[in-house]
């Protein structure tokens, strides 16, 4: 088996929420998966339950061809790390860019912080002026630029992304999307990108998932996605109302709960 | 987007309002700068922080600034009314109200700085362990909290200096036992909203340890609002003082504490009623100075008005 | 479809005072509107919520407003007293929010507190108002309007939660809706929804509608005529069905920099700001 990333049978539960039910991924490395769906379907669970801050789950995840247990080491935290929904929030409000990214430089015992701080930030199209600011001094696309920073600065070969451009200007996404696939190419990284924009996973990824309520309910590769071939009523749905706004398709819509 | 923003400022002005700090410690600077700007636009604050400037003035120049000696007694000049000789009379034995006062200050300030600086980080950090850790931790944790906050603050310090006996130390030492409590609680409320937030789980992404988030993410959350309640509690801190030194269980004879002049007067009362009105009056004013303090630092230090 | 302007606006201009100087939100902005559904577009910053808030007298204390002309009907805006903007707002021009957990109160029944507005300008029995209120929720597109009259705000999705602010800012009748990004924190299939009962109560009653939006798609879709906002300045104005013929730079730019559901991963075109987009 060489995916880079292998889950199967995933199941996870908050209380008694069955929230992730027998989701299987599979990502080659270098790869780009795409996983769609409305809020609430299970997205940012998935990345979660894989980087450890879900407690209760059961299935098989495979990382790098190691098998995951309960708790993450370190070593997992090199090798993949996660960048989340919202720019505003994933940032220490008290603390500066230069902390952020320091910190897991010590942690890790990498050395050299300086130059890797200007490193990360030269890598996101940041320059050093940007260094000793807070966040607050930032705009939302610079805030998600040192986010991404912050998880390449420990070098990893996988970037789980949880809708990394949601919170931002369509002109922002653009320069971001585009960091990202550059980033991609350059370092040989492998993502699972969450997304609830139809168009998003569609460019940036080669294989699609669309869930609901938990469930992956239909596969798609991009050309399939481009093409509009797709089986599941809701995932044709989803397709529709990508399209914008018509009053005569919103009233074929029809709710999935 | 701040781009249509004109600064035309020159100097260190520029230094400390730029977006581009070049240091760490340029940035803190320019954080506590704008904060400064903000304080010094609420004009109760400023008074707040004038009486409180006032009473860390007097203390250390005391020497210099009272015309007796606070402890001289002269018996031939006893409980003499305000006057151009004595401003604001004398007490029973004759010593000076102004210089006692004036050395009177710094016991407040004593009591108030060694106070909170015992009290709130132990708050802080029980506080802390209690609402990221939860389960157990918290619940042993917070069963003791409540336990010292079901006793009102002056009956449970006024047990613990009875037990430990009279004196200016150990009346600090019970203020503080009773002070934490509430800063726990504080703690935790303020733990609690901040442990589930991205950027607490984006750090243990990074490998953070349990140790490292409490104090270095989210123990700079909690301090702000600590800081405030701190300040507010300084008010009633200096009223407990007061209050046991009026019970003759803190500040000893002779020491001018104001709480214990207070008491010393209150024979005299009715006909000469400065010798208990005046120490009473500062210790209004200088409750009053905390409290306006605290009500303008809260906000400006509250963590989510980010800019 | 408009003959007479229900609102005129001329040169509007918006300066906040910050400790680190002025900051200029809105730089001259004029548009005259209608019974129609107009769009402001623009990104985060640019000014549509000031523009938005200053027609309803919102702006914060430290924000100045001038204008040549802020007229609805025989009202100059510019010189209102509060008592008389009272009068105005929520009854005459109304305003719908991005998030309506931050708009209801949590701890009152969603039923109750339509009564309550309800009955603000209605003088009617609780049992009269009870029967409005839940037709009121039908006419949103609330299926189980019983159950909803009697949820707490936290108890419902947040699209149930903006069909349910929506109501409530109908019960006056309002000549002007302003609904600012009403939609964007809601899924896109709900968020077409939500549109779509909007457009049928617009027409109906012969409101005019202001949707304030960062999606400049979504608005072009939607509305008669779009404004699009740069910096606090309007930098272009068109019909929303001439959207493919936008000579601005940055509504081109922003338009383009848009995904397409090609399958084609290649770069996508990012917008270059020009310094003279922010030239008044
Ligand atoms: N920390 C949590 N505690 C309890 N329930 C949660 C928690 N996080 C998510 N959920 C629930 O799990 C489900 C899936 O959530 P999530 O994975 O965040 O969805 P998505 O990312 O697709 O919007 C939702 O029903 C949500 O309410
Ligand atoms: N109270 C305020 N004080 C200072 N600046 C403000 C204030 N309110 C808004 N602004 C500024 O006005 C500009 C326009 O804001 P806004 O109209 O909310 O933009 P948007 O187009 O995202 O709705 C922004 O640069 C914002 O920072
Ligand atoms: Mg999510
Ligand atoms: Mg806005």
């Amino acid at each position: 088996m060489n995916a880079m990333i292998d889950i199967s049978k995933l199941n996870a539960w908050f209380d008694d929420n069955h929230v992730l039910k027998d989701v299987d991924i599979s990502v080659p490395a270098n790869g780009s998966f795409g996983l769609v769906g409305e809020s609430g379907s299970g997205k940012s669970t998935v990345l979660r339950t894989v980087t450890g801050l879900v407690d209760d789950w059961e299935g098989n995840i495979l990382v790098n061809n190691k098998e995951l247990t309960g708790t993450r080491d370190k070593a997992f935290y090199r090798l993949a790390q996660m960048v989340f929904q919202d720019p505003f929030g994933s940032l220490h409000p008290r603390h500066t860019i230069d902390r952020i990214l320091t910190e897991p430089v010590n942690i890790h015992g990498l050395g050299n912080s300086d130059a890797r701080v200007v490193e990360a930030l030269n890598q996101v199209g940041l320059d050093n002026s940007f260094r000793f600011r807070y966040p607050h001094q930032l705009s939302g696309g610079q805030r998600q630029r040192v986010a991404i920073a912050r998880a390449l600065i420990l070098e990893p070969k996988i970037l789980l992304l949880d809708e990394p451009t949601s919170a931002l200007d369509v002109s922002i996404q653009a320069e971001v999307l585009n960091l990202l696939t550059r980033l991609r190419h350059d370092l040989g990284l492998t993502y699972i990108m969450v997304s609830h924009d139809l168009a998003v996973v569609a460019h940036m990824c080669d294989d699609i998932a669309i869930m609901n309520h938990g469930r992956i309910v239909e596969r798609a590769t991009a050309t399939q996605l481009a093409e509009g071939k797709l089986d599941h009523p809701y995932s044709q749905q989803l397709y529709k109302a990508a399209a914008g706004y018509d009053r005569a398709v919103v009233d074929s819509f029809v709710d999935w709960d | 987007m701040n781009s249509h923003t004109t600064t035309v400022k020159p100097g260190l002005m520029q230094w400390l309002t730029s977006d581009t700090p070049q240091s760490r410690f340029q940035a803190k600077c320019g954080r506590t700068w704008l904060g400064w700007l903000k304080l010094t636009e609420n004009k109760l604050a400023m008074i707040g922080l004038s009486i409180v400037m006032g009473l860390i003035l007097v203390t250390i120049f005391a020497p210099l600034l009272a015309p007796y000696d606070p402890l001289a007694a002269d018996l031939a000049n006893r409980i003499q009314p305000p006057g151009a000789e004595h401003w604001f009379g004398t007490d029973q034995l004759g010593r000076d109200i102004l210089s006692r006062l004036i050395y009177g200050a710094q016991y407040t300030l004593l009591i108030v700085g060694l106070v909170a600086i015992t009290a709130a980080p132990v708050g802080l950090l029980v506080g802390t362990a209690a609402g990221f850790f939860g389960g157990w931790v918290d619940a042993v944790l917070m069963r003791v909290t409540d336990i010292f906050l079901a006793f009102p603050k002056l009956i449970l310090a006024l047990a613990f200096v009875s037990a430990l006996g009279p004196g200016i130390e150990n009346a600090i030492l019970a203020i503080a036992i009773t002070a934490w409590p509430p800063y726990a609680r504080i703690a935790r409320a303020e733990t609690i909203t901040v442990r589930k937030s991205d950027y607490i789980d984006a750090a243990r992404l990074q490998g953070v340890s349990n140790r490292g988030l409490i104090i270095g993410h989210i123990m700079p959350m909690c301090v702000s609002s600590l800081v405030v309640r701190v300040t507010l509690d300084m008010a009633g801190m200096i009223l407990i003082a007061a209050g046991l030194g009026f019970l003759g269980l803190g500040a000893q004879p002779p020491m001018p504490e104001w709480g214990a002049m207070v008491s010393d007067g209150r024979q005299f009362l009715l006909d000469q009623w400065w010798v208990s009105t005046v120490p009473g009056i500062a210790i209004f004013v200088v409750s009053l100075g905390f409290n306006l303090l605290g009500d303008g630092l809260r906000d400006v230090l509250d963590p989510r008005g980010g800019d | 479809m408009s003959n007479e302007p229900l609102l005129s606006v001329k040169n509007l201009a918006i300066t906040f005072s910050t400790p680190k100087g002025p900051v200029n939100a809105v730089r001259g902005v004029s548009f005259d509107l209608g019974r129609e559904r107009l769009g402001i577009v623009g990104e985060s910053g640019s000014g549509k919520s000031q523009t938005g808030r200053a027609i309803l007298g919102l702006t914060a204390p430290n924000g100045k407003i001038t204008a040549d002309q802020m007229q609805f009907h025989d009202l100059d805006l510019r010189n209102l007293t509060p008592r008389a903007w009272r009068k105005v707002r929520g009854a005459r021009i109304s305003m719908i929010m991005q998030d309506p957990k931050y708009s209801l109160n949590p701890v009152m029944t969603i039923g109750d507190q339509i009564i309550e507005a309800y009955r603000e300008h209605h003088k009617v029995n609780a049992k009269e108002a009870k029967r409005r209120a839940i037709e009121m929720l039908e006419s949103v597109k609330i299926r189980d309007p019983e159950r909803v009259f009697n949820a707490y705000p936290h108890e419902v999705s947040g699209g149930m939660g903006q069909r349910v602010m929506i109501a409530m800012m109908l019960i006056p009748d309002p000549e002007i809706l302003i609904a600012d990004e009403p939609t964007s924190a809601l899924d896109v299939t709900v968020q077409l929804q939500v549109m779509a009962i909007l457009d049928d109560l617009v027409r109906e009653r012969g409101m005019a509608l202001v949707f304030i939006s960062h999606d400049l798609q979504l608005v072009s879709s939607f509305c008669d005529r779009v404004l699009v906002m740069y910096q606090g300045l309007v930098v272009e104005e068109i019909r929303a069905s001439e959207l493919d013929q936008a000579k601005h730079p940055y509504t081109k730019g922003l338009l383009n920099c848009l995904p397409k559901m090609d399958g084609n991963h290649a770069e996508l075109p990012v917008l270059t700001r020009e310094a003279s987009w922010a030239e008044a």
